[in-house]
């Protein structure tokens, strides 16, 4: 189980086939084993990974600390809620040490996601503070550095 | 003068490189897939390669000692007491050489001339056959076949034993065949050869790289322990191979012979890369287990690929190569992979490159990356269909 999802991490393409032959497994195997992961809401999905800086598409990211007020019998999970239920938060966070959530919101400008973080994230009951950190450049995602990848400099011939 | 009469005869002789002709058809292509290469295409994990420039900043550019530092030799009989409960003591069992590759070479010159016989099976690594000429030994060729899945048999080598075999050559996992030999079939060789007064050089270099069981090793043998060198290193396993930098471990009067000519020859091996192997020994388990499982993926990708196409193919269990036949499609190997090469732009490597009984044969590594492998089998089997 492991290992096939160490593969679909890397490469959510490979079809059932390939996956059988690199696993040694069955085909059916596979597919009820994907089955499985899917069900119990191991496997969340099947996505790309873009690198929007090589479009025109307009993006910036932030990270933004956000200190909450604890509430009775919920902990922070309410207020959580409240915050990720926002289409503009892509990932979200419980965090130890000095603040509390950690929420990456997308926008198409600053503007926008300054205006999101002071008229949306900002007054929700039990949000004490955000801080907003823009990010400037993305080096590396989900294991994935976004330079070019250097080429094969291996000589194509030695025995 | 003539200054060419002035080179030995029997390096003069040495025969040269059979696949001159593939580098000139490469050097004129564009996006051809090479499953031609003899060393992974992972680069070396980051952390080795951190402590390398680490102790390039500290200032250690020096000479090491001969016989590599201490602190390195400590980590290579730790590691190889790990791995296969060897037991060598660092002080005068362990000899750090540049490459495996210079640990074979020492090894043969420390102990076979003029006289001497030196029996290895092929198809194997091209350095053999080049290292024993040079040494003045003669050569025995145990030529190995499919049939017996390619894995030296006690028979064959009983038949080549003369009186004057001084060295038995060892080299599984093999290269070019994926071949292994297991514990049973080295029982039967270790029958063979304890009570004979020969040496055995194992090329153990693809020792982690075993698929479905671990790697037996002839020197865990206590019959033949003493009479054993055992040749590693770092290319494979780490994925280091141009850092160059090898071991080899046995009885203290070979080391110690070997690293005579070490020292003089040499003087030792590269500072940066010893320190780089530090680490690579005491933290890279994880990366090593991740790179073999890739390459299991792979290996199974490949053969089962090529079986379906009718290019009939033993299942290799180690190293990084399959080996299979293309007797069926009625070309020579060289053939088949000229035509590959300038029509569909897949290198592969004749199996006759790693001795004649390579005939029939071709080399395909899955030291490639894992699309470069699904494309190259595409072309493969578009070239099959044409045939
Ligand atoms: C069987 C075998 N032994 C030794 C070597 C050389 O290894 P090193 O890079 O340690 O010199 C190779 C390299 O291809 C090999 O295939």
């Amino acid at each position: 189980m492991e290992e096939l999802l160490n593969v679909l991490e890397k490469n959510s393409r490979l079809n059932e086939e390939q996956l059988a032959v690199m696993l040694d497994k069955s085909t059916d195997e596979i597919k009820s084993q994907i089955r499985e992961l899917e069900n119990s809401n191991t496997i969340l999905g099947y996505r790309t990974l873009i690198n929007w800086e090589k479009t025109s598409k307009e993006s910036v990211t932030a990270l933004i600390e956000v200190r909450i007020t604890p509430q009775r019998d919920l902990g922070f999970d309410k207020v959580a809620e409240r915050i990720y239920r926002f289409p503009q938060v892509k990932a979200c966070y419980l965090m130890s040490g000095g603040f509390d959530l950690t929420v990456v919101v997308e926008g198409k400008t600053m503007k926008e996601v300054a205006l999101f973080v002071s008229e949306k994230l900002a007054p929700i009951d039990g949000v004490l503070s955000t801080a907003t950190h823009f990010i400037l450049k993305k080096f590396k995602e989900s294991g994935v550095v976004f330079e070019k990848k250097e080429d094969d400099d291996r000589e194509a011939l030695v025995l | 003068m003539n200054v060419a009469d002035m080179v030995l005869p029997k390096i003069k002789n040495l025969p040269p490189s059979g696949i001159r002709k593939y580098f000139d058809l490469l050097s004129e292509m564009k996006d051809a897939i090479s499953l031609g290469v003899g060393e992974p295409d992972f680069v070396t994990p980051w952390r080795v390669r951190e402590e390398g420039i680490f102790s390039l900043e500290k200032g250690h550019t020096h000479y090491s000692p001969n016989a590599g530092y201490i602190a390195l030799r400590e980590e290579i009989s730790n590691y190889l007491n790990r791995k296969y409960n060897f037991n060598y003591n660092p002080s005068d069992q362990v000899l750090v050489t540049v490459g495996a590759s210079e640990g074979i070479d020492l090894a043969l010159r420390a102990l076979v001339g003029e006289g001497d016989e030196v029996i290895f099976p092929e198809p194997s690594f091209v350095a053999y056959m080049g290292c024993i000429k040079v040494s003045g030994a003669k050569p025995v060729v145990i030529n190995l076949n499919e049939r017996e899945q390619f894995k030296l048999t006690a028979e064959q080598l009983s038949n080549a034993l003369t009186e004057r075999t001084k060295v038995v050559i060892l080299p599984f996992p093999n290269n070019p065949t994926g071949a292994v030999l297991e514990e049973k079939d080295l029982r039967e060789i270790v029958n063979v050869l304890k009570d004979k007064d020969v040496i055995i050089i194992s090329d153990e270099i693809y020792s982690e790289l075993t698929y479905g069981q671990k790697h037996v090793s002839i020197a865990s043998f206590k019959e033949v322990a003493d009479k054993t060198i055992v040749i590693n290193g770092f290319s494979k396993a780490f994925a280091m191979t141009g850092w160059r930098l090898g071991y080899a471990c046995g009885h203290p009067a070979i080391i110690d012979a070997m690293k005579k000519i070490h020292q003089y020859a040499i003087m030792c091996a590269p500072t940066t890369a010893q320190y780089a192997a530090i680490e690579a020994l005491k933290s890279c388990d994880e990366e090593v287990s991740n790179m073999v499982k890739e390459y299991n993926r792979r290996r199974r990708v490949l053969v089962d690929a090529l079986n379906k196409m009718g290019l009939d193919c033993f299942e290799p269990k180690g190293a990084f190569y399959v080996f299979p036949s293309i007797k069926k499609t009625g070309l020579s190997s060289d053939e088949f992979c000229e035509r590959l090469l300038k029509e569909y732009k897949v290198l592969m490597v004749p199996g006759e490159a790693f001795g004649a009984c390579g005939a029939g044969y071709v080399r395909a590594t899955y030291a490639n990356s894992m699309e470069n492998i699904l494309e190259a089998l595409e072309r493969i089997k578009k070239f099959i269909n044409t045939l």
